[in-house]
């Protein structure tokens, strides 16, 4: 029955939007809720939960495939991905994930997926077509952060206790470079236009933005908030507008997003959210953001023109990851 | 790598052997097509086929075996390789790294119950090119070490004495604490009383001498927190036996006869180092009141369960690699390997007078499962950390709490700060 409502619900939801003429188009926002186990579906119109999915054990890292039909979910104490149909929310398949998968990221062209194990030091390659392992890549201690170029031939993983951004070329799975970093990295994001790699170092404090071409470092972004001692600054999820103008870091237990303008690399505003904020997600059309603020159990919308919070809405307990689908 | 001096030696150098070679197999174990190619030459046995240009290191894990009480659980009871498991999994996590830096980590552990030969071993081996020394070594022979290593190129960092005394009159340049002091401990849980307003403390003391300078941090920390002791009573405890069929009985009626009559109180304060006797306390008082201090609440630098900031991976791979929970020594001692490696790889040197001074610079800290960057103190050479307030299952906070502020950083309200140091190996 619930699948049933939730095949009606977005019909309807843009058909109310066709009708109103709302500027905003209306998306879906999912959730992942390490604690509960559940995914909270949100309405970017509306901004609310219109449902709650049960999924696998403690869900983290989320994302759609590149045709937006799959919906995958990192479980990571069930060591495996969960996939799901984006529109049904109907289960569909489980993929090896070597243990303890944390983020994922998918080559542009829809396959193969690549998959941080946390818990083992590896990045599994994964054919999700024939739910095959392809490879195990060795990297650091910790991997977790995943970005992937926009031409798909270089994939960037982080990892945590190495204090490394790992440069993998794609063609071959070798580690081609590894360039230092700020201590714990934690999500790794490519430019729209590949150029650059954004490294965020969340006991570090810092972003760092290295040039692709050369893994030379361009700027490290520092941040500084009056009345949060700098220790509570801790840079995590990292958003890039796909006009390559704005920036977004969640800055964890600081309780804030700043905005940054991503080609002078400065700071031009902090965000009061919820608690510890760590992933973020942008509706395709980059009109808004969401954050998962996993301490306060709620995700805050950010209206990005006007840069400042417009709601926040309580999902499941420790929200974690976010992504927004195009309906 | 190995030393054929003694007997005791060419143990170590097996040992240190096999840690080296588990390292290479916990990075290649997870596909053995993988192996080959996987396995870089930098985290092969770096003492036979070692890449030309891979950096070396090697940490001296330095253990006075004292003759020790048992303490009173047989869940405390320690393991043999306390400490040296949490220093093979920081030697592991290093060459993980390392291998990307070609740089490798080897583990060298020396263990004696005389602590002369103890320290004479420990200066021919830092005469031969060792200088990172992780200590788990009595109070008087830490101060002797450090004094008969002062002037060579080495580094000592204390990883299981609490004792004030290291870190003020009795510190010294060449000393780093990654074990908290007794009134680091105190001060976090003095905070979380304070929070809790539970403020008037019956305070029990052993009769060790450990004991009183545990009370001495635990007064102290009453002081600052605003804290009162209403009053303090003696615990005279002949430990005998640790184990006896039956006993149950007796304990059950000298516990609270032991605390009848107390002033009103809040609390029970049990300041018992060793835990040979606190763990009686909790149920068995005269009044229905909360124990803390050696037992109920205490504070520790690491506890089993906790899985904060990333603590699950950390939990696992010690488990994976140990069969065991990990205890507050493995983890002071994994952060004081730990912080070779780190200086190792920010300096992308081996070279142990460079790493020493990079680590005594503002710019060294470290990640270590806490939630925030971990320093050393300019003025003593102590680890700055939060530390866990917690009970035998779970961590009930973290202290520092968010009410106690401080004007360069919140992790300086635990322990003695900078203008009160009587440190000054360090200005010097």
């Amino acid at each position: 029955m619930t699948n049933k409502l939730r095949g009606v619900l977005p019909a309807l939801t843009l058909a109310s939007v066709v009708l109103a003429a709302s500027p905003a188009a209306a998306y879906t926002v999912f959730v992942t809720n390490e604690k509960d186990n559940t995914i909270s579906v949100l309405d970017s119109v509306k901004l609310e939960v219109v449902n709650t999915l049960k999924v696998g054990a403690r869900p983290r890292g989320i994302t759609l495939s590149r045709d937006n039909k799959w919906l995958l979910v990192c479980t990571s104490d069930d060591n495996r991905v969960e996939v799901y149909d984006a529109k049904t929310l109907a289960p569909v398949k489980h993929l090896p994930s070597g243990p303890d998968p944390e983020l994922f990221i998918f080559h542009p062209s829809g396959n193969p997926l690549y998959i941080a194990n946390e818990d083992d030091n590896l990045v599994t390659v994964v054919d999700v077509q024939n739910d095959k392992v392809l490879e195990e890549i060795p990297v650091g201690v910790e991997p977790e952060g995943m970005g992937i170029s926009p031409d798909g031939k270089i994939l960037v993983n982080t990892s945590e206790t190495t204090n490394m951004a790992h440069f993998i070329d794609t063609a071959t799975h070798k580690i081609f470079d590894n360039v230092l970093v700020d201590t714990r990295p934690r999500v790794a994001e490519f430019t729209p236009d590949g150029s650059q790699v954004w490294v965020s170092s969340e006991i570090g404090g810092t972003v760092t933005i290295i040039e692709t071409a050369t893994r030379k470092q361009l700027g490290k972004i520092k941040f500084e908030i009056q009345g949060i001692t700098p220790d509570a600054i801790q840079p995590v999820g990292v958003r890039m507008t796909q006009d390559g103008k704005w920036a977004f870091v969640a800055l964890g237990p600081a309780n804030r997003i700043a905005i940054i303008d991503a080609k002078t690399f400065q700071v031009v505003k902090y965000v009061l959210v919820g608690q510890r904020v760590w992933q973020l997600g942008l509706t395709p059309d980059d009109k808004l953001l969401f954050t998962t603020n996993g301490t306060s159990n709620d995700v805050t919308v950010i209206d990005v023109e006007k840069q400042r919070a417009v709601k926040s809405i309580k999902v499941g307990r420790y929200p974690w990851g976010v992504v927004v689908a195009p309906f | 790598m190995a030393i054929a001096a003694s007997a005791r030696s060419a143990i170590r150098a097996t040992l240190a052997c096999a840690v080296v070679a588990s390292a290479a197999a916990v990075v290649t174990a997870p596909s053995t097509t993988l192996a080959q190619e996987a396995q870089p030459p930098a985290v092969a046995p770096a003492a036979t086929t070692r890449e030309p240009g891979t950096q070396q290191i090697t940490i001296l894990l330095v253990r006075e075996l004292v003759d020790r009480l048992p303490p009173l659980s047989l869940l405390d009871q320690p393991p043999k390789d306390d400490g040296i498991a949490g220093a093979r999994l920081a030697i592991d996590d290093n060459n993980t790294t390392g291998r990307f830096l070609k740089q490798s980590f080897s583990l060298d552990t020396l263990e004696a119950s005389d602590p002369a030969q103890l320290i004479a071993d420990t200066v021919a081996r830092v005469d031969k090119g060792a200088g990172f020394v992780v200590a788990d070594v009595a109070p008087d022979t830490l101060v002797k070490l450090a004094d008969a290593l002062a002037g060579k190129q080495a580094v000592i960092f204390n990883t299981s004495a609490a004792d004030e005394r290291l870190r003020e009159e009795d510190c010294r340049a060449n000393v780093k604490h990654t074990a908290p002091s007794y009134s680091m401990l105190a001060d976090a849980l003095g905070q979380y009383l304070a929070v809790k307003r539970w403020r008037n403390w019956l305070m029990i003391t052993g009769s060790n001498a450990d004991d009183k300078l545990w009370a001495d941090a635990l007064r102290r920390a009453a002081k600052r927190f605003g804290h009162k002791i209403v009053e303090e009573r003696e615990f005279k405890y002949e430990v005998g036996s640790r184990r006896s069929d039956g006993g149950y009985e007796q304990i059950q009626q000298q516990i609270p006869s032991f605390l009848q009559g107390a002033a009103a109180h809040d609390i029970v304060i049990v300041a018992d180092a060793a835990r040979l006797f606190a763990d009686y306390f909790p149920y068995r008082t005269w009044e229905a009141r909360p124990v803390a201090g050696s037992a109920g609440l205490f504070a520790t630098a690491w506890h089993p369960a906790v899985e904060l900031w990333g603590g699950t991976q950390f939990q696992n791979r010690f488990k994976r690699l140990a069969n065991r929970n990990m205890r507050p020594l493995d983890y002071n001692v994994w952060t004081a390997v730990r912080s070779v490696g780190e200086a190792a790889t920010r300096r992308r040197s081996a070279d142990a007078k460079d790493l020493i001074s990079y680590m005594l610079t503002p710019e060294f800290e470290i990640a270590a499962f806490k939630g925030r960057k971990l320093t050393y103190r300019d003025w003593n050479g102590q680890l700055r950390q939060p530390l866990l307030v917690a009970t035998d299952k779970l961590h009930a906070t973290v202290s520092p709490q968010p009410e106690f502020l401080h004007q360069f950083s919140e992790l300086d309200t635990l322990g003695v700060d900078k203008p009160e140091t009587r440190c000054r190996a360090y200005a010097k």
